[in-house]
């Protein structure tokens, strides 16, 4: 007999994406919500999305959700986690939002060990506002701010964020993925449940980087993009758990 | 009931308990710490949360989140704090989530300083963020009525949706009075269906949110908050009425301005001068009806605020021309003395009857 | 025997199931849809093996894909 093996998960309303063609928000979205689905947890799980290309996510995930201001994704959850501890609470932000105006927010709310999950999308640079250097950008890279390329002596240099917070006692899981190709979509989702399954077991802050692409802001077709991605973003960015509690491994 | 004494800061953190509010989110900042200091050991005590924020921009979001988990919830801070919050007052405003805010008014502007002052009366009842809205703004002139006042704060929220401010300043927050605190009774709090707290069977999710993309929806929900302020301003008004009899020349002050014009007042009357005083406990829906009913009858109205002048502009528009109306204030965290406003009551009313 | 299903009405085009088919089977269509993209669609569908891998690339949730399971329920 015929049976379905790839549809729409639960977690996911029935609406169309917003998103422009190629951009891969969509697929990290379907991750989110087949992890959503197979822990069992839609009823339970409350979800905040950034400003940012994802500020709409309220309309795709299936679970109570909140909209954040710019950046103060980490310190709504905090509030939503401190006051409901039993609910599966994440947060979904990209590079502009948790990298650059919400640094403070990020860093502290891992710091203190918050028990809630942070998607982070990085496609380094600024998709909804129009194409602006962000905090991710690499150098040399084009936006609309660094027309001739990020130049470190004007910019600085990019943030690894997943890095930087693998170093906080209380992020207790931190990991790095990619969605270029279908074999890192699926190790995507396999670290994304990780980062819920950490949350579920109250053993801290759990966060996933997923390098991202943005073929509009890139100026590039969506295969040509996912192979800059892979080709650029990933030998700056390694991809890896950085972070690991034992009672996952 | 025996009384206890009770400072300021300390008072706002038990009157907030005794509300029902069990999550406490704020950034340490002088005038207001004691608060903090007491929620700290407080909160714990009745299976609340207190939670130390990075900045206050966190705390504020916060406080969006409990909000919007459903609970009673509360931040605090002075001034300069206050200006960091507005872009998530403004947000919880938008989302139509009740909380309570308290600002311990310092001087300013910028850094200014620690003492006490009045200068926040327009970023309090003005909106104070980006966009058309209004706080509810509470303003005790007493430890006691702290204790009163953070039940109808947190009452108020609730019923409207809207954030409610309870406004007070360096002295109100840290002297002490005694207060009778009542019995310790449980809070009937408000169903809140429209909260993001998991869906638990529901089949339509709950958003809290603040973006509605299309101007014709925002339009509307601009309509809904005004029709609900309309609601606020004819209802929620609250005063105080002291010494108005026959008062040819009234007073309007609030906070502990009022509590400096009662004893002046006090010192008016005993020299023959018929002086009274209006102290408005709602900042926002000001108390425009008893000021445009007493502008009738009076020779003046003199406002005394500890800032430059910001209430006053809202009592010439409750007068509304009907009579003249006067300022005398000190600011950058000077508190007026008692002497100088009588010494501005006696030049007012030294005239004579009004024309 | 397998079998993929799109929904040509949420398709917008981008070509990253194409990339992946690895029996390459997925075209763009030469007709638009509503929003004005080519849709990608499935020819010699008898080849799919059902690897989903097409699904799995797709941002927009546009491909279904069912697969001859043995024995039943």
């Amino acid at each position: 007999m015929m049976k379905k093996i790839f549809t729409r998960p639960k977690a996911l309303t029935d609406a169309a994406f917003h998103y422009c063609p190629g951009c891969t928000h969509g697929i990290i979205h379907r991750l989110v919500a087949e992890v959503i689905d197979e822990l069992g947890a839609a009823d339970n799980t409350v979800g905040v999305c950034p400003v940012g290309c994802a500020v709409f996510a309220y309309n795709y995930f299936n679970v109570d959700m909140f909209q954040a201001s710019h950046g103060r994704a980490p310190a709504v959850a905090t509030g939503i986690k401190r006051a409901l501890p039993d609910r599966l609470v994440f947060t979904y932000q990209g590079d502009g939002d948790l990298a650059s105006i919400g640094t403070a927010e990020i860093v502290h709310a891992a710091a203190r060990g918050e028990k809630f999950t942070t998607i982070f999308v990085n496609n380094a640079v600024y998709g909804m506002t129009g194409g602006q250097m962000a905090p991710t950008t690499l150098l040399g890279q084009k936006t609309t701010t660094t027309p001739k390329g990020r130049d470190k002596d004007n910019n600085g240099y990019p943030v690894k964020v997943a890095e930087m917070l693998s170093t906080l006692d209380g992020a207790a899981y931190v990991a790095r993925v990619s969605v270029h190709n279908p074999t890192h979509v699926n190790k995507a989702k396999k670290v994304i449940k990780k980062a819920f399954e950490v949350q579920i077991k109250g053993l801290g802050f759990a966060l996933v980087e997923v390098l991202s692409s943005c073929p509009t802001n890139w100026g590039m077709a969506p295969n040509e993009a996912l192979k800059w991605l892979e080709d650029n973003m990933i030998p700056f960015y390694p991809l890896g758990v950085y972070k690991e509690p034992a009672e996952v491994k | 009931m025996s009384k206890i004494l009770m400072k300021g800061n300390e008072a706002i953190g038990e009157g907030a308990i005794r509300a029902g509010c069990r999550y406490f989110f704020g950034y340490p900042i002088t005038p207001q710490s004691e608060l903090p200091h007491y929620l700290a050991k407080r909160m714990p005590e009745v299976g609340g949360v207190f939670l130390q924020a990075e900045s206050e921009v966190s705390a504020i979001n916060m406080v969006y989140g409990a909000a919007g988990a459903g609970m009673r919830v509360m931040t605090s801070s002075s001034s300069p704090g206050l200006s960091l919050m507005q872009e998530g007052i403004s947000y919880l405003v938008g989302a139509e989530l009740p909380c309570v805010i308290v600002n311990i008014m310092r001087g300013g502007p910028g850094l200014g300083n620690i003492a006490p002052a009045q200068g926040d009366y327009f970023q309090s009842t003005k909106g104070g963020g980006h966009g058309d809205y209004k706080l509810i703004t509470l303003a005790p002139e007493s430890v006691q009525e702290i204790i009163d006042l953070m039940a109808k704060a947190f009452d108020l929220a609730d019923q409207y949706r809207n954030p409610v401010m309870l406004l007070g300043d360096g002295i109100l927050g840290q002297m002490m009075e005694p207060v009778e605190l009542g019995e310790i009774k449980e809070v009937k709090q408000a169903d809140k269906p429209w909260a993001a707290s998991g869906m638990k069977g529901r089949s339509n999710s709950n958003i809290i949110n603040s973006l509605y993309i299309n101007p014709e929806d925002c339009e509307k929900l601009n309509e809904k908050l005004f029709a609900k302020y309309a609601e606020i301003t004819d209802k929620e008004q609250i005063w105080e009425e002291y010494q108005l009899d026959g008062a040819e020349i009234v007073l309007v002050a609030y906070g502990t301005a009022a509590r400096i014009c009662k004893s002046a007042v006090d010192k008016a009357r005993a020299k023959g001068i018929k002086a009274g005083l209006i102290r408005p406990v709602t900042l926002w829906p000001f108390p425009a009806k008893v000021i445009a009913k007493i502008a009738q009858s009076v020779n003046c109205l003199l406002t005394v605020e500890m800032s430059m002048g910001q209430m006053v502009e809202d009592v010439r528009l409750a007068a509304n021309g009907v009579c003249p109306v006067h300022f005398y204030g000190r600011s950058g965290g000077m508190v007026p003395e008692v002497a100088e406003v009588l010494a501005k009551i006696e030049e007012l009313t030294a005239g004579g009857d009004r024309e | 025997m397998a079998r993929v299903t799109f929904r040509e009405e949420r398709c917008k085009g981008c070509e990253l199931c194409i990339a992946v088919c690895p029996e390459n089977i997925i075209i763009l269509a030469d007709h638009i849809n509503a929003m004005g993209f080519h849709p990608a669609t499935v020819v010699e569908q008898e080849k799919c093996k059902g690897c989903a891998m097409c699904a799995r690339m797709c941002p927009d949730l546009v491909i279904e894909v069912e697969r001859e399971v043995a024995g039943c329920e």
